[in-house]
């Protein structure tokens, strides 16, 4: 018994096993897809059918993208050329880019003018956006870079940006002067000094003075138009909504009412409505002789619009803080200003992020609702001069594809901007 | 109230606050109902009393986070009024802590000590971050300085946010039932600290249910029920010999288990 004990549980090992693959079930791609793509059957019937879904979208999209033509002089030369295949004719891109990037008055020999001012954009808003990378001192360039911009895309005197300029300055002059004393007299004093400023300026003759070419604002178009629109009015209606936030929460009965009142009814109407009260019933109201610029009608509008939507998102932000922040910055005897600057709203904007975002990503693409009161931007071109014209008559999906695709690239890297911003200030679980 | 400098801390003649038939509401609500009371400089004074007897609302009346309707708040000689930069001025004066800490949580527990020096009392930076080290070594947390409120235990919050108070150097500090959100074990590390304060000789308003640290630590304990204050004495004499029907029910129940 022990014997044949002892024989069974005997075992020496004279080679070693080599190291084997794991079946093809369990490696790699076939492992992947096993579990991720036909765990059971009714995954596998669905994974089949979008399958297909995506062979039969590339299937048509491949082949007219590829196999476009780039190179013809109107819609006819590209059907001539394609002869019956399938393709697109992008041709009207490469004939027409000018007109859609700048409109189809922009001088053709300024156009280098806002190219640089857009380049510059990005070294203005680069040290506002990654704060942490780029020294201060570059704030300073981003706080000239709206007159330099001004000068290079409207060109004229150089004198009027200048002038400009010299306003602001005089009236934080005067703000900083008399703030001390009280905030509302430092606020109304610097607004009374800039306009003065304006005012006084504005008798000084500076016609040819240091001047460009001048571009007047009706030959302004094609995406310029919207990166002009969007720029400004987001840029503007984030410190108005926070402060038509702030002025909702106030104390004061006056302002308070004035805040509501202003929110809501900007909110209760419809966008296209405001812009058409720019473009044709604010003349009216104007005294007569007074050349109140489109554009400029066309930025208020839209900055009012959207800074009631961001001043709601901001009041989000507010009521989600707890009560014991406000407290705590109180009892530390800090004032008004203060907890609001360096406790509250830092808090607050950070919570608001996705949803200012969201109404500024909205804003940027409703800057082609310019179009329909006869301003020619992307959408304005294509519908217009593009589409009407008798070379491009029924390019319609190359245009709108060229359009989408620019909206989609700037809508999406605003977007990403906005997720890292949010992980970088994530402080609460490190 | 002088007699209670007896115990081995000392108390001054000089008044640190004085509180004279001070009411309140909450709309038609009377939450403090004439309250009297003379703080002098250098004592230790607890409240308590069951929940909702105002024992919060009035030492939120002192620095101004709660509006009293009638009387007078006199503290460290400045008659408290409506006027902002007088409410400041006191709210620089006196430190509080709450029972939820209330720490900024997007700035580092330095920066959260330094805020106020630098923004109120204009302090240089430098010196402001050296007075915040000195106060954070002091709740014996220094090495947590650069991290960020989310990351520290709930005893650790609650002493920064003492450290927080003390860098503006008070003259008064109120604790909002410091200890009520805290685990057992944190509870004693953040008493310690309090009990440290005290031996320095701070004037302190506490608002707890430590009794423990009542006994050992205060020189008056005052008993609040329904916006009233019901009884007030000596710890010693406070706890062995309540006077009040309503008092003596309290303490048989909190001191009962």
């Amino acid at each position: 018994m022990s014997d044949t004990h002892q024989h069974s549980i005997r075992f020496v090992r004279e080679s070693m096993l080599p190291e084997q693959e794991p079946p093809a079930t369990e490696r790699g791609v076939i492992k992947w897809m096993r579990e991720n793509m036909f765990s059971n059957i009714p995954n596998g019937i669905l994974t089949l059918i979008a399958l297909y879904a995506v062979y039969a979208i590339l299937s048509g999209l491949l082949p007219w993208l590829l196999n476009g033509i780039w190179d013809a002089p109107s819609i006819r030369a590209c059907r001539e050329i394609l002869d019956g295949q399938t393709g697109g004719c992008f041709a009207v891109l490469t004939e027409r880019w000018n007109q859609l990037l700048f409109g189809f008055k922009y001088p053709n020999h300024l156009y280098w003018r806002p190219t640089v001012a857009f380049v510059l954009l990005f070294v203005a808003i680069a040290p506002v956006l990654f704060y942490n990378t780029f020294p201060r001192q570059m704030l300073i360039f981003t706080a000239l870079y709206p007159f330099v911009a001004y000068w290079l895309i409207w060109g004229g005197s150089i004198l009027v940006p200048i002038f400009a300029l010299v306003g602001f300055g005089v009236g934080y002059i005067v703000y900083s002067k008399y703030v001390a004393q009280s905030f509302a007299m430092g606020f109304f004093g610097g607004i009374a000094g800039a306009l003065v400023t304006w005012w006084l300026t504005g008798m000084i003759p500076v016609e040819g003075v240091l001047a460009m070419e001048a571009v007047p604002s009706r030959d302004m178009g094609g995406f310029m138009l919207n990166l002009i629109l969007g720029t400004v009015c987001v840029s503007l209606s984030i410190p108005f909504g926070i402060a038509l936030a702030l002025g909702r929460q106030s104390d004061m009965p006056f302002i308070k009412w004035i805040c509501v009142v202003f929110i809501e009814f900007i909110r209760g109407v419809p966008l296209i409505t405001l812009l058409f009260v720019a473009s044709v019933v604010l003349a009216y109201f104007l005294p007569p002789g007074t050349n109140f610029d489109l554009i400029l009608r066309v930025i208020i509008m839209i900055t009012m619009f959207a800074s009631a939507y961001i001043a709601e998102v901001i009041r989000g932000g507010l009521a989600a803080l707890p009560k014991g922040q406000y407290e705590a910055a109180d009892s530390l005897g800090l004032d008004y200003a203060q907890s609001m600057r360096l406790i509250i709203l830092p808090q607050a904007l950070k919570i608001s992020i996705p949803g200012i975002v969201n109404v500024a990503v909205g804003l940027f693409k409703d800057t082609t609702l310019v179009s329909v009161i006869s301003m020619f931007d992307l959408v304005g071109m294509i519908r217009g001069p593009i589409l009407a014209s008798t070379e491009w008559n029924g390019v319609y999906w190359e245009l709108l594809g060229f359009a989408s695709f620019l909206f989609f690239i700037t809508c999406y890297g605003i977007s990403q901007y906005s997720q890292w911003l949010e992980r970088q200030l994530n402080t609460d679980h490190r | 109230m002088t007699e209670a400098a007896q115990t081995q801390m000392t108390v001054s003649d000089e008044v640190a606050i004085s509180i004279e038939k001070m009411n309140k509401w909450y709309g038609t609500f009377h939450v403090l109902r004439d309250i009297d009371l003379t703080v002098y400089r250098g004592e230790r004074i607890v409240i308590a009393g069951p929940s909702g007897s105002g024992k919060s609302t009035l030492i939120r009346c002192i620095n101004a986070l709660e509006e009293h309707q009638r009387g007078r708040i006199t503290v460290d000689g400045t008659v408290l009024s409506s006027d902002l930069k007088n409410i400041d001025k006191i709210r620089s004066e006196v430190g509080m802590c709450f029972q939820h800490f209330n720490l900024f949580p997007h700035l580092t527990i330095l920066e959260n000590c330094t805020l106020a020096p630098i923004w109120v009392r204009k302090t240089p930076k430098k010196e402001a971050e050296e007075t915040a080290m000195h106060f954070l070594e002091k709740v014996k947390i220094p090495d947590q300085a650069n991290k960020y409120p989310g990351q520290l235990s709930g005893g650790q919050q609650q002493r920064v946010a003492i450290a927080r108070s003390l860098c503006m150097r008070p003259r008064i500090m109120l604790f909002d039932e410091p200890t009520s959100a805290l685990d057992p074990e944190m509870i004693k590390e953040v008493l310690d600290t309090m009990v440290e304060l005290a031996e320095e000789g701070m004037t302190m308003l506490c608002v707890t249910h430590e009794m423990g640290f009542a006994r050992q630590v205060a020189n008056r304990v005052i008993f609040m029920d329904q916006g009233q204050i019901v009884e007030q004495n000596e710890p010693e004499e406070f706890f062995n010999n309540p006077q009040n029907e309503r008092t003596k029910l309290f303490l048989s129940q909190i001191l009962g288990h």
